[in-house]
């Protein structure tokens, strides 16, 4: 698996550290209601296709990175910075 | 004032086999030039003094002794001067946390291809470019500085870990030369 860093180019998955899913990067303000916070703690879908998840190039710019991949076909269809997205 | 004696990692060790060369490098001061959000202007002036600018990614320049690294996201070494005063970025003093080795010959990427995830051939990694990546475990900065020369950057903790890797690397290669098929 590879994956292509929008700074370093195409880099093998060692590289890569996954983290999570892109849920972690919309955290509900801190008055806002338990259940929302309960969801973004503990609620995650478990898709069969288009899923979008974070992974840290640890061995390479130490980067954030949003990646949009299949989990079926495996096909990476999408890698942003997380410093540089638009929110 | 007592006078101290500045030492290298290594004590700039070498090492020639098979017509590969490894070398301890002296690569004199290092400024980590990390760019404030909106900063790259005032820094770009500052940098102006040395005749450099900051380089894109993945890519270094060299001006007259002074040498500029992209490694980071809005983030460069300045090697091998003292800094002048730049505004618009944070500098940071680096000198002796890395140390620098310089592998030459025309095995050279033959050697790192054994150890590094990445393809440094000259068609895919030409000279002017740099690579943060990892020589097996270890997290590294690789320079192309000439046709058959690179240059490793690892953190000075990682010094003689890295020169163990490169040597068994370098012997297992100079060895596989030296069979005829």
């Amino acid at each position: 698996m590879r994956l292509r860093c929008p700074l370093c180019g195409e880099r093998d998955r060692r590289e890569f550290y996954y983290y999570g899913a892109e849920d972690y990067l919309h955290r509900p303000a801190a008055d806002a209601a338990l259940a929302e916070w309960d969801a973004y703690l503990h609620l995650r879908d478990n898709p069969a296709g288009v899923t979008r998840d974070l992974w840290y190039h640890e061995a390479g710019c130490s980067q954030w990175l949003l990646v949009t991949r299949n989990t079926v076909t495996h096909e990476i269809s999408g890698v942003e910075l997380v410093a540089e997205r638009k929110a | 004032m007592p006078e101290l004696i500045a030492k290298s990692a290594l004590d700039g060790r070498r090492l020639t086999l098979g017509g590969l060369t490894l070398v301890e490098l002296d690569p004199g001061p290092i400024t980590s030039v990390a760019l404030y959000p909106g900063g790259a202007k005032l820094a770009a002036k500052g940098l102006k003094t040395l005749g450099l600018t900051f380089p894109p990614p993945n890519t270094f320049t060299e001006k007259k002794g002074a040498r500029i690294v992209w490694t980071g996201r809005e983030q460069a070494f300045l090697m091998g001067v003292a800094p002048p005063a730049i505004e618009g970025a944070a500098l940071t003093d680096q000198s002796d946390g890395w140390a620098v080795l310089g592998i030459s010959g025309a095995a050279a990427v033959d050697v790192l291809a054994r150890l590094v995830p990445v393809d440094l051939r000259s068609s895919a990694f030409p000279a002017g470019r740099v690579a943060r990546t990892q020589v097996n475990h270890m997290n590294a900065v690789i320079l192309r500085t000439g046709d058959h020369e690179l240059e490793i950057m690892v953190f000075r903790s990682m010094a003689r870990t890295a020169w163990h890797e490169l040597e068994g690397t370098i012997s297992m290669v100079a060895a596989r030369q030296a069979v005829k098929i």
